[in-house]
């Protein structure tokens, strides 16, 4: 579980995330929606301590991040994987060796076990024969898969995933997000998703934050949110036609 | 002020960089692999260099030491002097300053806007030490070997030079390039290149390191990178000189 507390951050004066306190749950697929520019991408880089919150706690089960020395941090850091919303695949490296990068720098595993642990991750992505590619030579939604496939690589404790099915497919992003909600089930892992799309927040919802300029406005189950008296909430969810004629009292 | 926020945060750099490696065989695959990119590739550049610098300060110094009393294989001499002293050592490392500065700076200034850095600060390593320190070993090993390269190349220019156009009978430039041979010079200009090499790769590093924004920024960065590791190769070189010669 993470916890946070009365969380402010500011960009040159300019509060991005007004005074945010939420729990993620454990074992559940925590969803942050809000629109573009809400703060959703600040909020999570203030979780795993990437941007330094102006004020306010984050706690891991416990232990709290906001406090902690760098070196401290880095150990809580082995436990997290994270999905940047432009992937941040390693470059100069392959597929496989940028899955590869983390068992390298902190397991013992032998040189079979790794192969094993690459190839079982790309099969779950639904990836196959990418090994030897760049990312260079990958589609956008591939990186993505790619890129989660390196985030849960080492089994993450808690999984961050920053907009993992923007840019893909309908089918494929489905297939992603039921990826990210059956791997926090089986591994009963703390999972936080940043989306926008109300898909997503119908398919693997479990927890649903919503965030309106920098503020926690409403949070519930995928269940309630098409029945809130939220104002803004009706409006991001309900701002397709699509969703107008599932509910037309809206 | 500007300027001791950089000085500030270069030192703590430095410092983060010197950490205990996670994986001392990781980074050992590392400096192999930067030791290829940022020396061998760079043997063309430096062996076309050395051979006309040798060149034209032979045919120089034969020019500007037409004097009865000064004997013929003071050309040799001086030429050799000037070129494992000062031409080697400082001027090939400011062109690597350039060349391996802006790679080092564009390569990790990349990582750094398109989130890589991020990504290996996320899983725990430490970036800074990983990216880096590598490319500071790599160049502290394979920097010199590349000036002892130099010199050799530097010298024998010269002699093509002496056998080309005849301004140095070939015996004589021989006999001067052999003359009084102290094997300090060769020491001094050794360390020079060490603390060169550790100058250019930290702090080309340090401005890839904190490039913010985006491509743009990242071509400034690379630009900073050569401007100051290129200013510091001269300061330090003269601090160096103090030091050591005299
Ligand atoms: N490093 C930064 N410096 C200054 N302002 C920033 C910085 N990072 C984010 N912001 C500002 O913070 C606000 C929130 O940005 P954020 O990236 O969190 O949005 P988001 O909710 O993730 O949007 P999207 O859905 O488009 O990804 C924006 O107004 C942005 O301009
Ligand atoms: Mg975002």
């Amino acid at each position: 579980m993470i916890r946070v507390n009365h969380l402010w951050k500011e960009f040159n004066r300019k509060p991005v995330l007004k005074d945010i306190s939420l729990a993620f749950e454990k074992g559940k697929t925590n969803l942050v929606i809000g629109q573009s520019g809400s703060g959703k991408t600040v909020l999570m880089k203030c979780l795993v301590g990437l941007v330094e919150a102006d004020r306010g706690n984050i706690y891991y089960d416990d232990r709290d991040f906001s406090a902690m020395g760098f070196k401290e941090r880095r150990a809580i850091r082995k436990e997290l994987g994270m999905l940047f919303q432009g992937a941040a695949l390693f470059d100069s490296l392959t597929v496989e060796e940028n899955i590869l990068f983390p068992l390298n720098m902190f397991t013992t595993m032998t040189k079979g076990e790794k192969q094993k642990r690459v190839s079982f991750c790309l099969d779950r992505v639904d990836l196959h024969n990418v090994h030897h590619l760049l990312p260079a030579e990958l589609s956008g939604g591939m990186k993505k898969r790619v890129a989660i496939a390196r985030a849960i690589a080492i089994k993450p404790k808690y999984l961050f995933c920053d907009e993992p099915n923007s840019g893909l497919d309908p089918p494929t992003a489905i297939l992603i997000d039921k990826l990210i909600s059956e791997i926090t089930a089986e591994f009963n892992i703390t999972t936080v998703v940043n989306t926008h799309d109300l898909n997503s927040v119908m398919e693997i919802g479990d927890c649903v934050a919503f965030i309106y300029k920098g503020e926690l406005w409403w949070t519930g189950t995928r269940h309630e949110i098409l029945h809130s008296s939220n104002k803004e909430l009706n409006h991001f969810v309900y701002a397709t036609e699509l969703m107008r004629t599932l509910n037309p009292g809206k | 002020m500007k300027l001791f926020y950089h000085i500030g945060r270069y030192f703590i750099l430095v410092w983060i960089i010197l950490q205990k490696p996670e994986r001392a065989s990781i980074y050992r695959r590392q400096i192999v692999l930067e030791m290829d990119n940022l020396g061998l590739q760079s043997l063309g550049i430096v062996a076309i260099i050395s051979v006309f610098m040798g060149a034209v300060v032979t045919i120089q110094t034969a020019f500007n030491t037409d004097h009865p009393l000064l004997p013929i294989y003071a050309i040799g001499f001086a030429t050799r002097q000037a070129i494992i002293l000062e031409f080697s050592p400082t001027v090939i490392s400011l062109i690597l300053a350039g060349k391996v500065g802006s790679r080092i700076a564009s390569e990790i200034g990349t990582m750094r806007v398109t989130e890589q850095i991020d990504a290996l600060e996320i899983m725990g390593v430490n970036a800074a030490g990983y990216l880096i320190l590598p490319k500071i070993i790599a160049s502290m090993i394979i920097n010199p070997a590349l000036v002892v390269i130099s010199m050799f190349l530097g010298i024998f220019g010269g002699w093509v030079a002496s056998a080309i156009t005849g301004v140095v009978p070939l015996s004589n430039y021989v006999y001067g390039i052999l003359f009084e041979f102290s094997q300090y010079d060769i020491y001094y200009a050794l360390i020079k290149t060490v603390v060169f090499a550790f100058i250019i790769a930290s702090v080309s590093g340090y401005f890839g390191f904190y490039a913010k924004g985006g491509a743009l920024q990242v071509g400034h960065a690379s630009t900073k990178a050569v401007v100051f590791s290129s200013i510091y190769v001269i300061l330090f070189n003269l601090v160096l000189t103090q030091i050591l010669l005299v």
